[in-house]
């Protein structure tokens, strides 16, 4: 059942409320009126942009994850934090500091996500192994070359790269005008390309997908193989937007990618997809952060107010 | 749908099921991987070899089981090991002063896992964002009661787990406790028939009188307890409390369970296959230290086993889909 256009028509409101983004939006926004409240209106665009430039790393790991949980129930790419630090450190080490190596060090991050996507496939398919312990395993492997790589090696990103990844366009950060553009381009995609109708139509019915005539193989291995660039790229900015690589600086991805998808509202059994649900849920679950910060509030009952508001999203948005 | 289901059961008398083959499969590795040890120390072999080289098997072979209990309903959680931090904290921090408060926190978690299973059943959720959603709560509750690692073990605690067992060492009597334990409850019990159902064909046991509610209560309550005994075996062992200990459980339990022969679709799981999953994980860690191999690679070698014994499944599958 296509998510979208189904039902009868509604007053428009309830229209809106009833698309999938609608919730983790709608909380975006009030959550960032919250803090802007808390800070008696001082430094709104600032919450914003400081919000919009983590989101985005959320955003495009998302994105990715996005498109391994459309293909279907099952498929979920475990091995995304792991991606990212690899690209990160692999990248910075090439780079050792130096500007005129940038585009070596960026291609290598690419190279390793299309490498990654490919090894997670190859398990998947040739082995049969189930998707989640299939990037779980190559997960490990990759952890593993980073913690043997780390040893001695450069982490810091070349000055220009640094620049790059801080600078800003007024209020909006550049690398959430590049994400905005991904995200733009993946949309369009999903709702318009052979590819995407095929990775949506995989996801809600494999058999009814494959009797209707449709190439779904390659739509799968696509998705797994972005998944492993997004992973990759978003690691590789990541580590210069940080000053450095380190190698716990992804773990929060493993399940905010995942968290991101869902509650933007993506189906999690696959075939449909929000790509704006994953802004709304990403600068959502950052400006909770950012709102319990202003508060003062500690760690612990920090964690606990974000998995209560994703259970209360979860909740209103309904059955998926 | 298991393929050897259509096939007519004595044609071929030597031949076992892929379903009973899977577990021998993962037995094998296991016995491998001990006998690679063993060659390269054979000190490994004794009493307090082994002893020390299975000491963290007991809150895996705990967190594993923990798992097996969701993976049989097709579902699973993504917030176990955050959750056997909690425990962790908690008996860490309240079980040797305040046994009574520590008694009654364990309960509520408990009861707090089972009361997932059932909203889980009864709005019919998606499992793996509610046990995510719920990850972020256990993490939370476990940071709260101690925000830097703390706190101490029980003397009782801490001496049961260092209890001298004859003839071998307690982690290896546990296991097989757990194998027979398990097997019972989840293989040949009437029970157990229907619980492994409720994973296979929920529809059917529904439409047969069987409420999805009760079974998905029981078994995330279940998953619950052996997670609070995961997170009291690691206070016993570590004598300590640290909200992040917990959190690599999540994954390496799901793996225990799938090298040991559960399958994701859910409804076939195999209690000993799972024991020896867990025992796998753990040596896989233990395996490059003697074979001199530098720590940095033990992750890469704990994939590859992983690797290894699924693609040797997905092989022996193809075989009998041929043969059948």
């Amino acid at each position: 059942m296509p998510p979208e256009r189904a039902e009868a028509p509604h007053a428009p409101l309830i229209r809106l409320a009833r698309r999938p983004w609608f919730y983790a939006a709608t909380g975006a926004v009030l959550v960032w009126l919250l803090v802007v409240a808390s800070a008696e209106g001082r430094g709104a665009w600032a919450t914003l942009g400081t919000a919009l430039g983590f989101g985005t790393f959320y955003v495009i790991t998302g994105l990715g994850q996005m498109l391994v949980i459309a293909a279907g129930p099952g498929n979920i790419d475990l091995s995304i934090p792991s991606m990212m630090t690899l690209a990160g450190y692999l990248g910075m080490g090439l780079m050792g500091g130096e500007n005129g190596r940038l585009a070596l060090g960026f291609l290598l991050a690419f190279g390793l996500g299309l490498a990654g996507g490919a090894a997670n496939l190859l398990l998947i398919r040739l082995f049969a192994i189930p998707p989640m312990i299939a990037t779980l395993a190559a997960g490990l492997v990759m952890q593993s070359v980073t913690i043997a790589y780390s040893r001695g090696s450069t982490a810091k990103p070349p000055p220009l790269l640094l620049d790059a990844a801080l600078a800003h366009l007024g209020p909006l950060p550049l690398i959430a005008l590049g994400a905005l553009l991904l995200s733009a381009v993946m949309a369009l995609l999903m709702s318009r390309s052979v590819f995407g109708r095929t990775l949506l139509a995989l996801g809600q019915n494999a058999r009814a997908a494959y009797l209707a005539g449709l190439r779904t193989g390659p739509a799968h291995a696509a998705a797994y193989l972005l998944s492993g660039v997004f992973a990759a790229l978003a690691g590789f900015w990541l580590a210069a937007y940080s000053g450095g690589a380190s190698l716990n600086m992804a773990e929060d991805f493993l399940l905010m990618s995942i968290a991101v998808v869902v509650l933007g509202g993506s189906r999690v059994s696959g075939g449909a997809v929000s790509v704006g649900g994953l802004w709304g849920a990403s600068l959502l679950l950052y400006l909770i952060v950012t709102l319990l910060n202003v508060w003062t509030v500690s760690a612990g009952l920090r964690y606990v107010l974000t998995g209560l508001i994703i259970l209360l999203v979860l909740g209103l948005s309904g059955e998926r | 749908m298991p393929p050897d289901a259509s096939r007519p059961r004595l044609s071929a008398p030597f031949r076992l099921s892929p379903l009973a083959a899977r577990p021998l499969l993962a037995a094998l590795a296991l016995l491998l991987m001990f006998a690679v040890i063993v060659w390269r120390e054979p000190r490994a072999a004794s009493y307090l070899g082994l002893r020390l080289l299975l000491n963290f098997s007991i809150p895996l072979m705990f967190a594993a089981f923990a798992a097996m209990a969701v993976i049989v309903l097709g579902d699973i959680d993504l917030g176990l090991g955050p959750f056997i931090g909690l425990a962790n904290v908690i008996s860490a921090r309240w079980l040797a002063g305040n046994p009574s408060l520590a008694a009654l926190l364990l309960v509520l978690s408990l009861l707090a896992y089972a009361a997932m299973g059932a909203l889980i059943a009864a709005r019919r959720l998606p499992s793996i964002v509610i046990t995510l959603g719920a990850s972020f709560i256990w993490l939370g509750a476990g940071l709260l009661i101690l925000p830097t690692p703390g706190g101490a073990a029980p003397d009782w605690l801490a001496a049961l787990l260092r209890l001298h067992t004859p003839f071998v060492p307690l982690p290896l009597w546990l296991a097989v406790a757990l194998a027979l334990a398990g097997q019972i409850l989840f293989i040949t019990s009437p029970a157990g028939v229907v619980l492994r159902g409720f994973g296979g064909a929920p529809e059917a046991l529904i439409r047969a009188g069987w409420s999805l509610i009760a079974a998905k209560s029981f078994l995330y309550g279940l998953a619950g307890a052996f997670g609070i005994l995961a997170g009291l075996a690691l206070t016993g062992i570590n004598t300590t409390g640290d909200a992040n200990f917990g959190t690599p459980y999540t994954l390496l339990a799901i793996a225990a369970v799938i090298v040991g022969g559960g399958e994701f679709a859910g409804g076939i799981v195999s209690p000993p296959g799972t024991v020896i999953g867990a025992l796998i994980l753990l040596l896989s860690g233990a395996l490059l230290s003697f074979l001199d191999v530098s720590t940095d690679w033990q992750l890469s070698v704990q994939g590859g086993i992983l690797i290894l014994v699924l693609a040797l499944r997905a092989l022996l599958r193809k075989r009998d889909a041929h043969a059948a």
